[in-house]
């Protein structure tokens, strides 16, 4: 279909990978006809799409601008996007969660880097969602924010943020006692691990904002700190079963040589098991944190406004913004995408580098 | 000899040991001096290797006594991690810690073990890394390395603890052939500075040049205990002469 004219002349490498690449799209008439079906397909969409974002949208003015326009209606972006990505926080003082993002995004890129691996990090997971919470909070200023008024993309963030730190706290003690040779210990870790994996997320949600309250009525207990509960003790379990799956991968030889250099039992958890265990598990742990984000919009169901429900928020001012929802979901979509692909792209780096360093 | 009499390194008494209904250690006497140079030979599964990991209670015996350095192995942990300090290890698979350098690995255990203050433990490991001839690798990862140098690391990582006795558990079976000579080389160096080793080996060469007495074990009991010139040339027993038969073939 496509025979370069010079098909001699082209260097061997990059003919072999065409080859490779190429394999099987026009070897048989039946796979020549759907690769140009396909590509047909691939066009007609990037197409659709392009006269869309860009040929016949709108690009400035106001909603008037995109109902003259039938492409997408840029103008809606710009004039929400404090309200997309951090909620209804008072308007003067959007450098506390534009702050936190660059604060938290910072601990997030560090822990991605093998560098800085040690216990710092594990400080820094303590020190920046305590740090944003009172940023947010306003606390021991003029100007305090009722968390009812957090909200968006710092939110979600944060919410992620906490969920996982405190999971850690809970998740390693959870891990050890299931593989310890108590049995009561192992039994009440097994029981725990598995009642709390065994319930959807949304369930867990529900019971901590509005079944656990109950218990209590003396006490009001804020909506940040249910969300947090459930969250937290929700990804515990899931990361304990990881963090057991990375213990039972190293050889047992590992925990011989600590034991007869006289390493106490602690010690031997602390600086040869679970430093190697984590890094076998890196690319599970990737991909629980992936799982924990795209889970968050589950939290609007108890009434939080985190990113995607600011978003939905934002857009519901349909009569005025014609066709507002399909952009501003592509937006929401588009940084959840961004962050998503990001993580993915480098555990598989990750794991290809530390293979060559030789950490096994 | 008028020396108080000190009390063995590593004494056995009618130590039974089994795993389920296998009656791995049957009866065990042995008493090893305090700078004795031991090898324990015998065919797979006799108990060879169970018998050195209970003295530093990687196994634990079930019956009949065992002491090391005065302290009865059957006590509180505390103990036992005070045994361990004062008992190197060397295995046959190395076991090095794959995610410290050959430094790091030197000196965990002196740091985290025994409470020496870091540059102390830093200055201890190269002494030692360079005694093993292998303190230009001090700050590469132990996957760099051939098995050869890895087994010499963990050599020097057991001598950081100042141990009183070594432990060999068959430290030359994993490596390939032309890196034999120079583990041998540093442990009989080692046997040379009179160090108390127990030695598990099929290297009958390391035996007659090292051993101040050789250990037979066959079916979880000690068949025979000699020197090894009457071990090697006139052995008592018919299974040690199948044995050392089977060895020479």
């Amino acid at each position: 279909m496509t025979m370069p004219l010079d098909a001699g002349t082209r260097p061997i490498l990059e003919r072999s990978y065409l080859r490779i690449r190429g394999a099987g799209l026009v070897s048989s008439p039946a796979n020549t006809l759907t690769t140009g079906v396909v590509a047909l397909l691939i066009a007609w969409a990037g197409w659709t799409f392009l006269r869309w974002a860009i040929l016949d949208a709108a690009w400035n003015g106001g909603p008037e601008a995109c109902r003259i326009h039938a492409g997408a209606c840029w103008p809606f972006i710009s004039t929400n996007a404090r309200l997309m990505f951090f909620g209804v926080y008072p308007q003067g003082l959007l450098w506390r969660p534009a702050l936190s993002l660059v604060l938290m995004g910072s601990v997030v890129v560090a822990s991605m880097i093998p560098r800085f691996w040690s216990w710092r990090l594990a400080l820094a997971w303590v020190t920046a969602p305590t740090a944003v919470c009172l940023l947010l909070s306003g606390a021991f200023t003029a100007a305090p924010v009722s968390t009812n008024e957090w909200g968006g993309l710092p939110l979600t963030l944060l919410v992620w943020m906490i969920a996982f730190a405190g999971a850690f706290v809970i998740a390693v003690p959870l891990a050890l006692a299931r593989r310890s040779k108590l049995g009561g210990l192992r039994t009440a870790a097994i029981v725990t691990i598995e009642l709390v994996r065994a319930v959807p997320m949304l369930v867990a949600l529900y019971v901590s904002r509005f079944i656990v309250p109950m218990t209590a009525p003396a006490f009001e207990i804020n909506l940040f700190v249910s969300v947090e509960a459930a969250l937290t003790l929700f990804v515990a379990s899931y990361l304990a079963e990881i963090l057991r799956a990375g213990l039972q991968s190293l050889p047992t030889g590992q925990t011989e040589a600590a034991q007869a250099l006289g390493l106490s039992y602690a010690r031997t958890m602390q600086l040869v098991l679970l430093p190697q265990a984590l890094r076998a598990v890196i690319p599970a742990l990737v991909n629980l944190g992936i799982g924990v984000l795209l889970s968050t919009p589950l939290v609007a169901v108890i009434g939080m406004t985190d990113f995607l429900s600011a978003v939905r928020e934002a857009a519901s001012h349909e009569q005025e913004w014609p066709g507002c929802y399909t952009i501003a979901y592509l937006v929401a979509g588009s940084v959840f995408f961004a962050i998503c692909f990001v993580a993915s792209r480098y555990s598989r780096w990750l794991e290809r580098r530390l293979r060559v360093a030789g950490h096994r | 000899m008028t020396q108080p009499r000190k009390p063995p390194a590593v004494e056995f008494a009618g130590v039974h040991k089994w795993y389920g209904a296998f009656h791995v250690l049957s009866d065990i006497h042995l008493h090893i001096e305090t700078g004795e140079r031991i090898v324990v030979c015998g065919p797979s599964g006799s108990g060879k290797s169970t018998l050195i990991r209970c003295v530093n209670r990687l196994e634990e015996h079930h019956r009949g006594a065992l002491r090391v350095n005065g302290v009865e192995l059957s006590g509180a942990e505390a103990q036992i991690d005070r045994v361990r300090r004062e008992v190197g290890m060397v295995f046959q698979q190395f076991n090095l810690f794959p995610h410290l350098t050959v430094l790091q690995n030197c000196t965990l255990a002196p740091i985290w073990a025994s409470a020496t203050n870091r540059r102390e433990a830093e200055a201890r490991a190269f002494a030692l890394l360079e005694k093993v001839r292998i303190a230009d690798q001090a700050h590469k990862y132990p996957g760099a390395l051939s098995g050869g140098q890895q087994q010499r690391v963990a050599i020097a990582r057991a001598l950081c603890m100042n141990p009183k006795i070594m432990l060999f558990d068959e430290p030359t079976s994993a490596l390939d052939p032309e890196m034999v000579k120079e583990v041998l080389d540093t442990m009989v160096a080692l046997a040379e500075d009179g160090m108390t080793m127990i030695v598990v080996t099929h290297e009958m060469g390391f035996a007659r040049r090292v051993a101040d007495r050789v250990v037979f074990m066959d079916h979880g009991e000690i068949v025979e205990i000699a020197p090894p010139e009457p071990f090697f040339s006139a052995p008592r027993q018919e299974r040690t002469r199948q044995f050392l038969s089977q060895l020479l073939h």
